[in-house]
């Protein structure tokens, strides 16, 4: 433990200036990969260990769509649209299969899948890892403020990034469409009864969750290795979250990413050989003490 | 028994004889010569099959010169090459199945150090002649209790490179005044390890050096802010990384946008191979790197054309790992025509203080030291990065009488000599 190395940083803008920005741009790409895993859980019931795969594919339709392209934008919707289809041919061809069955049967049929497509990356982009590198048009220098470091592109990644949590906020909060959502997570029957295909909506909340970790691992192609198998530990991350913020709330996701971000952020200063143990603990406290999470619900 | 064997041999050459001279010469004199066969347990898949790769295509690159000089009296080698994924035992299984069911008589061992100490127990009990290619742990032959008359260290050397980058990175903090340093480095044997020693080195070159503060950031870690943002809170003067591969990439792709390089000096000991230095698409100019592999150094024209050869059949250009992996073969195939065969004791018995010319070696010259049977002045050598082709400049060589030196002082502390 280097606690009076983080008293220092405390005490100081330009370490809670960086570490901040930092901790903001980690939490806010968990926080695209966790809610789409919270959002499908929340409304399919399904736990689908295959989340990390999405993000994976993303991260090679980005890198591919860039090279051929050389746009960062046009790569980042590739990877999002493209991604959110696969889910879609997923949930349809697969998973709708196995709803409602238990827990083994799901995490059988997701290995399954993590198998099947960290084969095919391999095939289609070779086994060795690659590199998207940050744009061009990002490669500015950073951001000093207050003596402290804001990389340019962590700036822009957490605009995006924010800018999707609002318009998914919106989307689920203030349209018809995410109130129909909502109640199909409450009560798929009474929303079956009232003459609304289920069918769809479960099929469009898995492409919805697809495109987030899809969008994730585009936004984070530049500043990432682009590998078969990186999903593995988005994945571990991304459960660790939805644990933290409550299975199915997407509320309780961002504050439970952003509680993430800035533990691997300020815990590096102030506790570096224990940020993994204190993000685990974390989760261990908040199964004892509040088993339903930060934003879910109480068991009536 | 003897009789009948007798008997049967002659009706054979015999039979062969009679076809010959009737008109079936493919029969009787030319019919190919039964292969030697090479066992080779690596990793092809995975993060890291770069590695299995990239040493398969050097060795078949020197396995085809052998074959197409003669090979040992006509017989080819032929390579047997099993995926081990990365698992110790999984490449220990194969390297028993390789001895007794495929007719395997000599392994080249391309595992990492963690499978290479696999196997180095599977032959320590076969007594199969063993090159251990890719394994740079210094213990797997500088601790006797580990040494056995069948293997051998075709690899370069963890305290080989921590003598040599110690003693470059002093030099450089001298002129510079660094005496402020940081370290970040993967959290696993490999990176403690060579970090520690690398620190031990600097340090005895220079004893005003302190280390203010080390990151260690997991193995195969997917993003390295956190670190890379203790490290600018450190402020140190010069950085030094054992990352590699991947994980060296994206460290440096995050790093350059936090400006570090600017901050810090950074020495990398495995930035210089051609794996990560083209896939960095932000090479920053001016970071210190070892030699992994690379053409021009040495600069001599037969290690150019090795990259050209390689190029062209893999498109792609040689790794650390290919030239350990083609000298392999080198010295296998040199010590087979030496020995005249394929007598187990007789090929080990001339491994051993063989040297062979090689265009990876200082002065052009390779040698597999005697004394702990691994390989010594291969070219080791430190310079500084440039955003294109040949990507590094001012190649400083390492003194090899310095190394010798130092080696045999810290065998001594550990009680190996």
């Amino acid at each position: 433990m280097e606690l009076a190395e983080l008293g220092e940083c405390l005490s100081s803008v330009s370490c809670i200036v960086t570490q901040s920005a930092a901790g903001l741009t980690i939490g806010m790409l968990l926080f695209l990969v966790a809610s789409g895993l919270t959002l499908i859980f929340g409304v399919l019931g399904l736990v689908n260990f295959a989340h990390g795969s999405l993000y994976m594919i993303g991260a090679y339709l980005a890198l591919t769509v860039h090279g051929a392209t050389q746009s960062f934008a046009l790569a980042v919707v590739a990877g999002t649209l493209g991604t959110a289809l696969f889910g879609l041919f997923f949930e349809r061809f697969l998973l709708s299969r196995i709803y409602g069955r238990d827990v083994l049967m799901q995490l059988l049929v997701c290995y399954a899948v993590i198998l099947i497509l960290d084969d095919l990356v391999k095939i289609i982009w070779g086994a060795d890892f690659r590199s998207m590198g940050v744009p061009e048009e990002f490669r500015r220098p950073p951001f000093i403020i207050g003596g402290g470091i804001v990389p340019y592109f962590y700036a822009i990644l957490f605009a995006i990034t924010a800018a999707i949590a609002v318009l998914l906020a919106w989307g689920m909060g203030r349209t018809r469409f995410g109130r129909i959502v909502r109640a199909a997570a409450i009560n798929p029957g009474m929303v079956g009864a009232l003459g609304i295909n289920t069918t769809v909506i479960y099929a469009a909340v898995f492409a919805i969750g697809a495109g987030l970790a899809g969008a994730a691992g585009a936004l984070s192609a530049p500043i990432r290795s682009v590998v078969a198998g990186a999903g593995v530990s988005i994945l571990i991350e991304s459960f660790i979250v939805t644990v933290i913020g409550g299975m199915g709330s997407i509320g309780g996701a961002l504050a439970a990413a952003l509680i993430l971000g800035f533990t691997r952020s300020f815990g590096s200063i102030g506790f570096p050989l224990f940020v993994e143990g204190a993000m685990f603990a974390m989760m261990a406290l908040v199964l004892l003490l509040r088993p339903s999470g930060l934003g879910g619900k109480r068991p009536s | 028994m003897s009789k009948t064997n007798a008997t049967t041999v002659g009706r054979r050459a015999l039979l062969g004889g009679t076809a010959a001279l009737a008109g079936f010469p493919n029969i009787g004199f030319t019919q190919p010569r039964q292969p030697i066969k090479v066992g080779v347990p690596t990793i092809l898949s995975g993060r890291v099959a770069q590695l299995g790769l990239s040493s398969r295509n050097a060795m078949q690159i020197e396995v085809d010169r052998f074959n197409a000089s003669g090979g040992l009296d006509g017989r080819p080698i032929e390579l047997v090459v099993r995926d081990s994924r990365g698992v110790p035992a999984e490449a220990a299984r194969l390297a028993r199945e390789m001895i007794s069911g495929e007719g395997c008589e000599f392994l080249l061992d391309a595992e990492p150090s963690s499978g290479g100490f696999a196997i180095h127990e599977v032959v320590r009990e076969t007594g199969t002649v063993t090159l251990h290619v890719n394994s740079e742990t210094s213990s797997l032959t500088a601790d006797p209790r580990q040494r056995f008359w069948n293997a051998f260290r075709v690899a370069r050397q963890g305290i080989h490179d921590s003598i040599a980058g110690g003693a470059y990175a002093a030099e450089i903090a001298k002129a510079r005044n660094l005496r402020r340093w940081m370290t970040v480095s993967p959290d696993y044997a490999y990176g403690r390890d060579t970090t520690a020693e690398f620190v031990e080195y600097v340090k005895n070159f220079h004893s005003e050096i302190q280390i203010t503060g080390e990151t260690w950031p997991r193995l195969f870690q997917a993003d390295y802010t956190e670190n890379i943002t203790r490290l600018s809170q450190g402020r140190p003067q010069a950085v030094y990384s054992c990352l590699w591969a991947g994980d060296l990439v994206t460290f440096v792709e995050q790093a350059s946008i936090f400006g570090l390089f600017q901050q810090s000096q950074f020495f990398a000991v495995n930035m210089a191979d051609y794996t990560t230095l083209q896939q960095v698409r932000n090479l920053p100019a001016g970071v210190h790197s070892g030699n992994r592999y690379l053409r021009n150094f040495p600069d001599v024209p037969e290690n150019q054309e090795f990259a050209a050869e390689y190029n062209r059949r893999f498109n792609t250009f040689p790794t650390n790992w290919s030239w350990q992996a083609a000298t392999s073969v080198r010295l296998l195939g040199t010590a087979l025509r030496q020995a005249g065969g394929t007598d187990p004791r007789a090929v080990a018995g001339k491994l051993k203080g063989m040297t062979i010319d090689s265009p990876f070696g200082v002065g052009g010259k390779l040698t597999m030291r005697a004394e702990d049977q691994t390989l010594v002045d291969y070219a080791i050598g430190w310079g500084v990065t440039i955003a294109q082709d040949p990507y590094i400049q001012r190649m400083t060589p390492a003194d090899w009488a310095v190394i010798y030196r130092l080696e045999a002082e810290w065998k001594r502390s550990k009680g190996w000599t």
